[in-house]
C-alpha cells in the first residue's frame, strides 16, 4: 500500500500535514504525537521581526468552529532559524515553513533568510494586510497575488506555495494569479473572517472584534474552493479547513487535493493528524486501494 | 512529566454544591500522581459542535486513590453539558496542564481566593504544612467548600453583598483583619488580582497569582491565552507569556495586569 504523495517536486510519506498556526513548531505536541509519523510540519506563520500579536481575547468558539485573532505572535525568523528548525529536524518529516510580512519586503527578508535553511517548501501566508496599501490583504487581490509570487520566486531556494484567502468573491481568480506568479503550490483555504458577539456584556468577543474562523463548521465551503481550485489551475493543491477525520481529508482527496492539513482539530484531539492517518490507511485497506494516487481527484 | 494526553477518565461523583457551582471527582492514576495544586485540567464535551476543551482548576487531589477534583462554575452551554454528568459517566480530559504554584520555603501563607478562584485555594491549603490564613471571597452567603478549607486552618471571609464576613472583596477582607504571612498565593478575577498585586508590593510580601484567560490548546501551542509580562517570553521573544503553559501561576512582578 503506497501512501506517498508528491507535491512541488518534494515527496511526502503521507498526504497529512498540520494547519499553520495550530501546531506551533510541532514542540508543544511533540509529548503527544510521534512527529516522525506526519508528512510534513506546517510552522506557524514567521515574520522578519518578533510580532506580539494582538491583544486579549483572542479565541472565541462558535457553532461547530472557532474564531481566532491572535495576530501572528511570533518570535521571528533569528529565532526561528536557531530554536524551531533545528528542533523539527531531529524528525523524519518534511518541513513546511509558513510566511508572513506586511510589506512585500518583510516577506523577501523572510524567504531569503530560510534560503540556506533545511527547509522542503515555503508556506506563504497573503491574507496578512499589506500596510502600503491600505491594509488590504495580498490575497484579496489577483495583481498583488500575481506581483507578490513573482517576486517570492525570484529570491526563495525552495519551492513556494501560496495560502489562498477564501474571502475573496472568486478564489479560482487569486489561484490563477498565483499560478501565473509561478507558484509551484497552493493551499486552501485559509480562515474565512467572522464576528461574535456577547449579548450579556454587550460587546464583541474578540479583542480585535474579528477573527479567522475555523473548525468543522467551515469545512464544506472549503471542499468546495478545493475543488473549484484543483480544476481551475495546473498546479497542485494542499487543501483544508475544518478537517478532523480521515473522511475529512478523504473528501478533500477524492476533490483533487494532493495533500490535506489538519488545523483546528489539533485543539479538539491532540493526536487528530495521527488519526487522520490511520484512517486514510484503513480506508485504503478495506477498499483494496494500492496507490493513495488512484483517490486524488477520483471525483469529478 | 510527560503529558498524558487526551484520556477518557471515570466520574467517580458529580454534584451541586452551590448555586451555579458543582463538583466533580474524576479517576484516573497517572494524571493525579502528577498533579500539584495551581494547575488546570482541558475538560472537553460531549457534544462536536463544542469544541474547546473547558480549562478548569484542581481542586483537590487523591494520590493514592488516583483522583482528581474539580469544582467549577457554569458558565455557558459547555460547563452545563459537563454539570450534566454522572458518577459512573466518563468524561474526556487532558491534564494536568500548567506550572502550579511553587510551595518551597513557605513560613506564613496567605491564600486568597476569589469566586471561583476559591476551588484552587484547598488543593494548595491540604499540601501546605506551614502556619496559614486562607481568604475566601463569595458573592453572597452561599458559600461552597468552606467546611473543607476551615479543617485546614484559619478561614477569613468575604461577601460582595456583606452578607457573610467582611463587605467588600477578599481584600477588604484580609485589611479588616490584619491578615500578614510571608507568601501570597492567589486565584480570581483580574481586578481582584490587581488588588492583591499591589497590596503584596506595598506589604513588601511575595505572591504567586494564577490567571484566567481563553484558551484553545491549552498546551501553549496556539498562543491564544497570552498576559503581559515584565520580561521579554522566552518563546517570542516578545513580553506575552503563555498562561497556559508559562503559567496560569505567575510571580506577581513578573505580570502586568
Amino acid at each position: 500500500m503506497n501512501t506517498k504523495v508528491s507535491l512541488a517536486g518534494i515527496e511526502f510519506k503521507n498526504p497529512v500535514t498540520t494547519a499553520s498556526g495550530t501546531f506551533g513548531s510541532g514542540m508543544e505536541y511533540s509529548d503527544l504525537v510521534d512527529l516522525n509519523r506526519l508528512g510534513a510540519v506546517t510552522t506557524k506563520g514567521v515574520a522578519n521581526v518578533p510580532w506580539p500579536g494582538n491583544p486579549t481575547p483572542r479565541v472565541a468558539e462558535t457553532y461547530g468552529g472557532m474564531l481566532n485573532a491572535i495576530g501572528l505572535q511570533n518570535p521571528g525568523i533569528d529565532v526561528f532559524l536557531e530554536r524551531d528548525i533545528p528542533f523539527l529536524k531531529q524528525y523524519d518529516t518534511k518541513i513546511i515553513v509558513n510566511v508572513c510580512g506586511k510589506t512585500t519586503e518583510d516577506y523577501l527578508a523572510v524567504v531569503e533568510r530560510l534560503s540556506d535553511a533545511p527547509v522542503d517548501l515555503l508556506e506563504i501566508n497573503i491574507s496578512c494586510p499589506n500596510v502600503k496599501e491600505g491594509g488590504i490583504a495580498f490575497g484579496q487581490n489577483p495583481k498583488m497575488v500575481e506581483e507578490i509570487t513573482k517576486e517570492i520566486k525570484k529570491v526563495a531556494k525552495q519551492p513556494v506555495m501560496m495560502k489562498l484567502s477564501p474571502n475573496v468573491t472568486d478564489i479560482t481568480q487569486t489561484a490563477k494569479a498565483a499560478e501565473a506568479g509561478g507558484a509551484d503550490a497552493l493551499s486552501l483555504i485559509n480562515t474565512l473572517t467572522g464576528m461574535k458577539i456577547d449579548i450579556n456584556r454587550r460587546k464583541f468577543l474578540l479583542a480585535n472584534k474579528t477573527g479567522g474562523m475555523s473548525g468543522p463548521a467551515i469545512k464544506p465551503v472549503a471542499l468546495r474552493m478545493v475543488y473549484q481550485t484543483v480544476n481551475a489551475v495546473s498546479i497542485p493543491v494542499v487543501g483544508m479547513g475544518g478537517i478532523a477525520t480521515a473522511e475529512d481529508a478523504l473528501e478533500f482527496l477524492m476533490a483533487g487535493a494532493t495533500m490535506v492539513a489538519i488545523g483546528t482539530a489539533n485543539f479538539v484531539n491532540p493526536r487528530a493528524t495521527l488519526d487522520v492517518i490511520e484512517g486514510i490507511e484503513d480506508y485504503m485497506r478495506r477498499n483494496q486501494v494500492e496507490d493513495i494516487k488512484e483517490l486524488i481527484g477520483c471525483v469529478k | 512529566m510527560a503529558n498524558v494526553g487526551k484520556v477518557s477518565a471515570k466520574i467517580v461523583s458529580a454534584e451541586q454544591l452551590s448555586e451555579g457551582i458543582y463538583s466533580m471527582w474524576i479517576e484516573h492514576k497517572e494524571m493525579a500522581v502528577q498533579a500539584k495544586p495551581g494547575q488546570f485540567i482541558s475538560v472537553y464535551c460531549t457534544d462536536g459542535a463544542k469544541l474547546l476543551p473547558r480549562p478548569i482548576s484542581i481542586c483537590d487531589i487523591d494520590k493514592e486513590q488516583g483522583r482528581l477534583r474539580m469544582v467549577y462554575r457554569v458558565a455557558g452551554a459547555g460547563t452545563k453539558e459537563i454539570s450534566q454528568k454522572q458518577a459512573g459517566d466518563s468524561i474526556e480530559v487532558m491534564g494536568p496542564l500548567g506550572n502550579g504554584y511553587d510551595l518551597s520555603e513557605v513560613k506564613q501563607a496567605v491564600l486568597i481566593g476569589g469566586g471561583i478562584g476559591i476551588p484552587p485555594m484547598l488543593a494548595l491549603a491540604k499540601a501546605l504544612s506551614c502556619e496559614k490564613t486562607i481568604v475566601l471571597g463569595y458573592r453572597d452567603a452561599k458559600t461552597f467548600l468552606l467546611d473543607e478549607f476551615e479543617a485546614c486552618g484559619k478561614v477569613v471571609i468575604s461577601t460582595d453583598d456583606g452578607s457573610l464576613g467582611t463587605k467588600g472583596n477578599a481584600l477588604d477582607a484580609i485589611r479588616a483583619n490584619g491578615v500578614t504571612g510571608d507568601m501570597i498565593f492567589s486565584c480570581g478575577p483580574t481586578p481582584m488580582l490587581k488588588g492583591v498585586k499591589a497590596f503584596a508590593t506595598e506589604q513588601g510580601i511575595a505572591a504567586q497569582l494564577s490567571l484566567e484567560e481563553r484558551m484553545a490548546c491549552g498546551i501553549g501551542a496556539c498562543l491564544a491565552c497570552v498576559c503581559q509580562s515584565k520580561e521579554v517570553d522566552h518563546h517570542t521573544h516578545v513580553h506575552n507569556k503563555r498562561v497556559c503553559k508559562d503559567g496560569p501561576v505567575f510571580w506577581a512582578e513578573e505580570i502586568e495586569l
